[in-house]
C-alpha cells in the first residue's frame, strides 16, 4: 500500500490528525517543564486514544478510558501533585542531567519494534472499521469466559484501596494514642 | 487503514513513556510516564482486536483490565508517593538513592 | 632336710628387698632404714648359719638354676645359687660378718648425713655380694661383680661432698674397670671353649682335661687372674685400696676388708680346676704377684699415719698372701685365710672406727693413749692385731702357717721366706699402730671416751672368732662329728684335691712366730715410748725406703703419667672428632633443616601459599568493589537497565539466532 493510496481513505485522515495530537501530547507529557502541564498533556493524551479507540470499534473501551482514566486516574495525579508541593510553577530542575542514554534506549526501542511490527504484518489490514463492538459481547465475556479474572481485579482494587488508605494514612501521635485507648 | 500504523504510534508512545521514565525526577511524573507506556499497551491490544475480530472480543476484554489494573496502580503508587514526601519532605527520586553501596 | 639349701636363694633376694625398701621408707623409720637391713641380714644369717652347720655335719651340696635366655642350642643364661663347702663358708662370713658390721653402723653412723641412703647402698652391697658367692656360672658372677664394684663406688663416695672422696671413688670404679676387661675377656673364652658358662661344666671340662679348653686355659686363665687383681687389689691394681679408705669406717671393715676384695681370691678358689689341670703355666706369675703385692704393700703401712690406710695396706698385703697359696696350689690354705682374715680384719677396722669416732679424725698424729678411755676397744684391737700377726693359737697363726706349708710343699720356697718376711712386716707395723693409737698420752684436743655399746658389742663378737676360729683348721685335727674346714671346703662338685698337711710343722710354724714376735718386739723398742709430738713416737726412717714408701713406690704417679700420656691425646683427638665432625655433621643437618623450613615457611607459605589466598580474597574485594557501584540506589538506572537488557535480548534473539 502506498502512501496515497493510504491516504485515500477518509479514515485515514481521522487516524492522522488524532494520532499526530496524541504523539504531540505525549512528547509535552515526557518534556514539559511544569508538573501540573505534563497531567494535563497526559489528558490530552488520552482523550486522543480515546478517540483511535473508537476508530478502531471498541466504544465501550473508549468512554471506559475516559471515565476511568481521565475522570479518575487524572484527578487522583493532581491530588498527588498538590500533597507532595510539587513547585507549580516552571521547574527547572524537573528532568535529569543525562538524558543521553534514555533517548538512546528509547529510540532502540522505538526502532525494534517498529520494525518488528513491519517485519511482522506488512500490510496487514484493520477489517471494517465501521462496524461498532456490541458491548452486550463484552458484558457476556467478562461474566463467562473471565469471570474469575474479574473478580481477580476486583480483589486487586479492593487491595488497591486498602492498602492506599493504609500507607497514606497519618500515624496517630502518642498522644492522640492516649486519648484513643482511654475512650 | 493498516494495523502498522497503530502499532507504530504504541511504539511510539510506549518509547517516550520509557524517556520520561528515565529522566524525569518527580517521583509523580515519573508515575505520568508509567501511565503513558500502559495507554500504548491497550493501543496495541484494541489494534490486534480490530484485526483478529475474536468471538468475545478478547483484547477489549484484556484492555479492560489494563486499565483497572492501571487506576490501582496510580492509587497505590501515589500513597508511596505521598508517604515518601512526608517522610523526606522531598519528591525528588534522586534523593531515595539510600539503598546504595 | 634340704629345705634350707633349696630356699638359698632367699638370701640372695631379702637385701635387694631390703635396698628397695629403705629407698621407700626409710626416710621414715625411727632408725632411718637400718631396721630393714639389719632384719633382711638377720634372716640371712639364719638361713647361712643353719647351711654352715649342716654342711659341718653331712655336708651340702646343691644347684638351683632358673634359665633365663639362650643363645642357639648351648649357650644358657641362667641365674640361681649353688650351694657347696666353697659358697656356704661365704655365705656364712658375709652375712655373718655383715650383720655385726650393720649393728655397730647404726651407732657409728648416727646423726650422720644421708643415713637411709647408707644402709640402701649397703644392702646393696651385701645382695650384689652373695649374688656373686652364689653364682652358679660365670655371668651371675659377672652381675655380682658390678654390682659390688657399683656399690663400691656409691659407698667409697658416700662423702660426696669433699671432692676428693669423690674422686676417690672414681679411681676404685676406674682401676677396676680395667681389671674387668680381663674378666670379661677370660669368662667368654674359656665359656666359649668349654660350650657353657656353668662352673660346674668348666671345672669338670678342666678336670677331664678336654681338648678344647686346653688350648685356650692359659689366656683365659690369665685374663680372668687380670680380673681377681683388679678386685683383690693385687700389684700393680692396688692403687685404688688404700683411697677407698675415704668412705665411712663400716664400709672399709665389710668391703675393703672382708668380702668385696676376697671376690678375686674366691673366683681363683671356684675355677681352681681350671688353674690347676690346665692353666698350670699361670701359677708361678700368680705366685710371683701375690708375692710382690705381700711383701711390698705391708711396707707401705710402715708410713701410713692415717690409722685406716694402714689397715687398707694390711688388707692388700693380706690379699697377697691368699692368691699367692691359692696359685700356689693351696686351695684350703688360701680360702681358711680367708675366712680368719675376713674376721680379724673387720674388727680391726670396726675398732678403728671406734677410735675415729671418739678422736674425730683419722690420724693417729692426734692419738695416743686411749686404751685408757677405751679399754675395750684397746682389748679388741690386741686380740685383732695379734691374730693378723699370727700368734699361736689364734686364727691368724693357724691360716698363715698353712700358707706357709703349702708354699714350702709345692716348692715355693723363696716365696715362704717372702711370706714368712712379710710377717714380720705385719707385727712391725701393727705393733706401731697399737703403739702410737692406745699406748703413750693422749695428744689429741678432745674428751674420748669409750663407743656406746651398739659398737663395741660387735667388736666383742668378732674377736671371739679372730681367736679361736683356727681351731676348725688344725693340720690333722677333725673335729668330732663336726669334721674340719679342709673337710667342709672340699664339699664341691669337683674334687679339689690339693694337699692338706696332716701334721704341723713345727720348724716352719716357729719361724713364723719368731718373725712375728720379732717384729713386735722392734715395733715396742722404737714406737712404744712415750714423747712430747706424735710425730717425734713416729720419726722411724730408713734411709731410700721410707722416701720411696712415702711416695707409694710413684706408683700413682707412674699410673696417672701413663694415662695421662697416653690417653691425654687419644682423648683429645676423640674429642676433636667429636665436635667438629660428628658434632658438626649433625649441626649442619639441623642448620639444613632450619634453613629448609625457613625457605618452606618464608617463601612457599608465606609468599605461595597465602599470597594464592590473599591474592584470590583481593581479586574477590576487587571485584565486589567493583561490582557494587552498580547498586547506585537510584531507581531510574535500574530501570534503564531493565530497558537496555531487554534490548539487548531481544536483538540477540531476533538478529542473531
Amino acid at each position: 500500500m502506498t502512501v496515497t493510496d493510504w491516504l485515500s481513505e477518509p479514515v485515514n485522515w481521522v487516524f492522522a490528525l488524532v494520532a499526530l495530537a496524541v504523539l504531540a501530547s505525549a512528547f509535552r507529557v515526557v518534556t514539559a517543564k511544569n508538573v501540573v502541564h505534563a497531567a494535563l498533556f497526559l489528558v490530552a493524551t488520552l482523550a486522543g486514544t480515546a478517540g483511535l479507540f473508537l476508530v478502531l470499534s471498541a466504544e465501550f473501551v473508549a468512554w471506559v478510558l475516559v471515565l476511568v482514566y481521565i475522570g479518575a486516574v487524572i484527578v487522583l495525579f493532581l491530588f498527588g501533585i498538590m500533597i507532595t508541593r510539587a513547585p507549580t510553577g516552571y521547574d527547572q530542575g524537573l528532568d535529569g542531567d543525562r538524558k543521553i542514554w534514555p533517548a538512546v534506549l528509547s529510540l532502540t526501542t522505538f526502532g525494534l519494534m517498529t520494525w518488528a511490527s513491519l517485519q511482522a504484518f506488512g500490510s496487514t489490514p484493520v477489517s471494517n472499521p465501521g462496524v461498532g463492538t456490541d458491548t452486550a459481547v463484552l458484558g457476556v465475556a467478562l461474566m463467562g469466559r473471565f469471570v474469575v479474572p474479574f473478580e481477580v481485579v476486583s480483589f486487586v482494587l479492593l487491595a488497591a484501596l486498602i492498602g492506599g488508605i493504609t500507607i497514606a494514612r497519618r500515624d496517630l501521635t502518642p498522644a492522640e494514642e492516649e486519648g484513643r485507648s482511654l475512650a | 487503514m493498516l494495523l502498522n500504523q497503530f502499532l507504530i504510534l504504541a511504539a511510539a508512545l510506549f518509547a517516550l513513556g520509557i524517556y520520561g521514565l528515565l529522566v524525569r525526577r518527580n517521583l509523580v511524573l515519573i508515575l505520568l510516564s508509567v501511565e503513558l507506556m500502559l495507554n500504548a499497551v491497550n493501543i496495541n491490544l484494541i489494534a490486534f482486536e480490530s484485526v483478529l475480530r475474536s468471538e468475545l472480543a478478547v483484547g477489549q476484554v484484556f484492555s479492560i483490565f489494563v486499565i483497572t489494573v492501571a487506576a490501582a496502580e496510580v492509587g497505590i503508587g501515589l500513597a508511596i508517593v505521598i508517604m515518601i514526601f512526608r517522610n523526606r519532605r522531598s519528591a525528588n527520586v534522586d534523593d531515595l538513592s539510600l539503598m546504595r553501596w | 632336710m634340704t629345705f634350707f639349701a633349696d630356699t638359698a636363694g632367699i638370701m640372695l633376694v631379702l637385701p635387694f628387698l631390703a635396698f628397695l625398701l629403705i629407698m621407700a621408707v626409710g626416710k621414715r623409720m625411727r632408725r632411718q632404714g637400718a631396721e630393714l637391713a639389719i632384719g633382711a641380714l638377720a634372716i640371712n644369717t639364719v638361713w647361712a648359719t643353719v647351711l654352715f652347720v649342716q654342711n659341718m655335719t653331712e655336708g651340702v651340696l646343691a644347684k638351683t638354676t632358673f634359665e633365663i635366655a639362650r643363645i642357639g642350642s648351648d649357650l644358657v643364661f641362667e641365674l640361681g645359687w649353688v650351694v657347696d663347702g666353697l659358697s656356704i663358708m661365704m655365705f656364712f662370713l658375709v652375712n655373718v660378718v655383715g650383720l655385726l658390721v650393720f649393728v655397730y653402723a647404726v651407732g657409728y653412723m648416727q646423726g650422720d648425713v644421708r643415713v637411709p641412703w647408707f644402709f640402701a647402698a649397703f644392702s646393696l652391697f651385701v645382695g650384689s655380694m652373695l649374688l656373686l658367692v652364689g653364682a652358679p656360672n660365670l655371668i651371675q658372677l659377672i652381675i655380682g661383680w658390678e654390682g659390688v664394684g657399683l656399690a663400691s663406688y656409691l659407698l667409697i663416695g658416700f662423702y660426696w661432698e669433699d671432692l676428693d672422696n669423690v674422686r676417690a671413688g672414681n679411681k676404685a670404679f676406674l682401676v677396676n674397670k680395667v681389671a674387668d676387661v680381663g674378666l670379661l675377656l677370660g669368662a667368654i673364652i674359656v665359656a666359649l671353649a668349654v660350650g657353657s658358662f656353668d662352673f660346674q661344666a668348666i671345672n669338670l671340662a678342666a678336670a677331664e682335661h678336654m681338648e678344647a679348653l686346653s688350648s685356650v686355659a692359659v689366656v683365659g686363665g690369665l685374663l680372668l687372674f687380670l680380673g681377681a687383681m683388679g678386685k683383690s687389689a693385687q700389684f700393680p691394681f692396688h692403687i685404688w685400696l688404700p683411697d677407698a679408705m675415704a668412705g665411712p669406717t663400716p664400709v672399709s671393715a665389710l668391703m675393703h676388708a672382708a668380702t668385696m676384695v676376697t671376690a678375686g681370691i674366691y673366683l681363683m678358689a671356684r675355677t681352681f680346676p681350671l688353674f690347676q689341670n690346665l692353666a698350670e703355666e699361670v701359677r708361678p706369675w700368680m705366685v710371683a704377684i701375690g708375692a710382690i703385692t705381700l711383701f711390698a704393700m705391708g711396707l707401705l703401712a710402715l708410713v701410713a699415719d692415717d690409722i685406716k690406710k694402714v689397715l687398707a695396706y694390711s688388707t692388700v698385703a693380706q690379699l697377697g698372701y691368699m692368691m699367692t697359696a691359692v696359685a700356689a696350689g693351696g686351695y684350703t690354705a688360701g680360702v681358711f685365710h680367708l675366712f680368719t682374715h675376713a674376721f680379724f680384719k673387720a674388727l680391726l677396722f670396726l675398732g678403728a672406727g671406734s677410735v675415729i669416732h671418739a678422736v674425730h679424725s683419722n690420724n693417729m698424729s692426734d692419738m695416743g693413749g686411749l686404751r685408757k678411755d677405751m679399754p675395750i676397744t684397746y682389748w679388741t684391737f690386741v686380740v685383732g692385731s695379734l691374730s693378723l700377726a699370727g700368734i699361736i693359737p689364734l686364727a691368724g697363726f693357724w691360716s698363715k702357717d698353712e700358707i706357709l706349708a703349702t708354699l714350702g710343699h709345692e716348692g715355693y720356697t723363696a716365696v715362704m721366706w717372702i711370706a714368712i718376711a712379710g710377717a714380720f712386716v705385719t707385727a712391725f707395723y701393727m705393733t706401731r699402730a697399737v703403739a702410737l693409737t692406745f699406748h703413750g698420752t693422749y695428744k689429741g684436743h678432745g674428751h674420748p671416751h669409750e663407743s656406746p655399746r651398739v659398737m663395741t658389742v660387735p667388736l666383742i663378737l668378732l674377736a671371739i672368732p679372730s681367736a679361736i676360729a683356727g681351731l676348725l683348721s688344725i693340720p690333722g685335727v677333725s673335729l668330732p662329728g663336726i669334721g674340719n674346714f679342709s673337710e667342709w671346703l672340699a664339699v664341691r662338685e669337683v674334687v679339689m684335691g690339693d694337699h692338706h698337711a696332716e701334721v704341723i710343722q713345727w720348724a716352719l710354724a716357729g719361724s713364723g712366730i719368731l718373725a712375728a714376735l720379732a717384729g713386735i718386739a722392734l715395733g715396742w723398742v722404737i714406737f712404744g715410748k712415750d714423747r712430747e709430738t706424735q710425730q717425734q713416737r713416729d720419726a722411724f726412717g730408713v734411709p731410700i725406703l721410707y722416701p720411696l714408701l712415702r711416695n707409694k713406690y710413684y706408683m700413682d704417679d707412674l699410673a696417672n703419667g701413663v694415662v695421662g700420656a697416653t690417653m691425654g691425646p687419644v682423648a683429645r683427638f676423640v674429642n676433636w672428632t667429636n665436635t667438629y665432625i660428628i658434632d658438626a655433621l649433625v649441626n649442619s643437618v639441623a642448620l639444613l633443616t632450619k634453613g629448609l623450613g625457613a625457605f618452606v615457611y618464608g617463601i612457599l607459605d608465606q609468599r605461595g601459599v597465602d599470597g594464592a589466598v590473599h591474592g584470590l580474597s583481593a581479586a574477590a574485594d576487587g571485584a565486589g568493589s567493583a561490582l557494587r557501584k552498580m547498586q547506585t540506589g537510584r531507581v531510574q538506572q535500574y530501570a534503564a537497565s531493565f530497558v537496555g537488557g531487554v534490548l539487548a535480548l531481544i536483538i540477540v534473539f531476533v538478529f542473531v539466532t
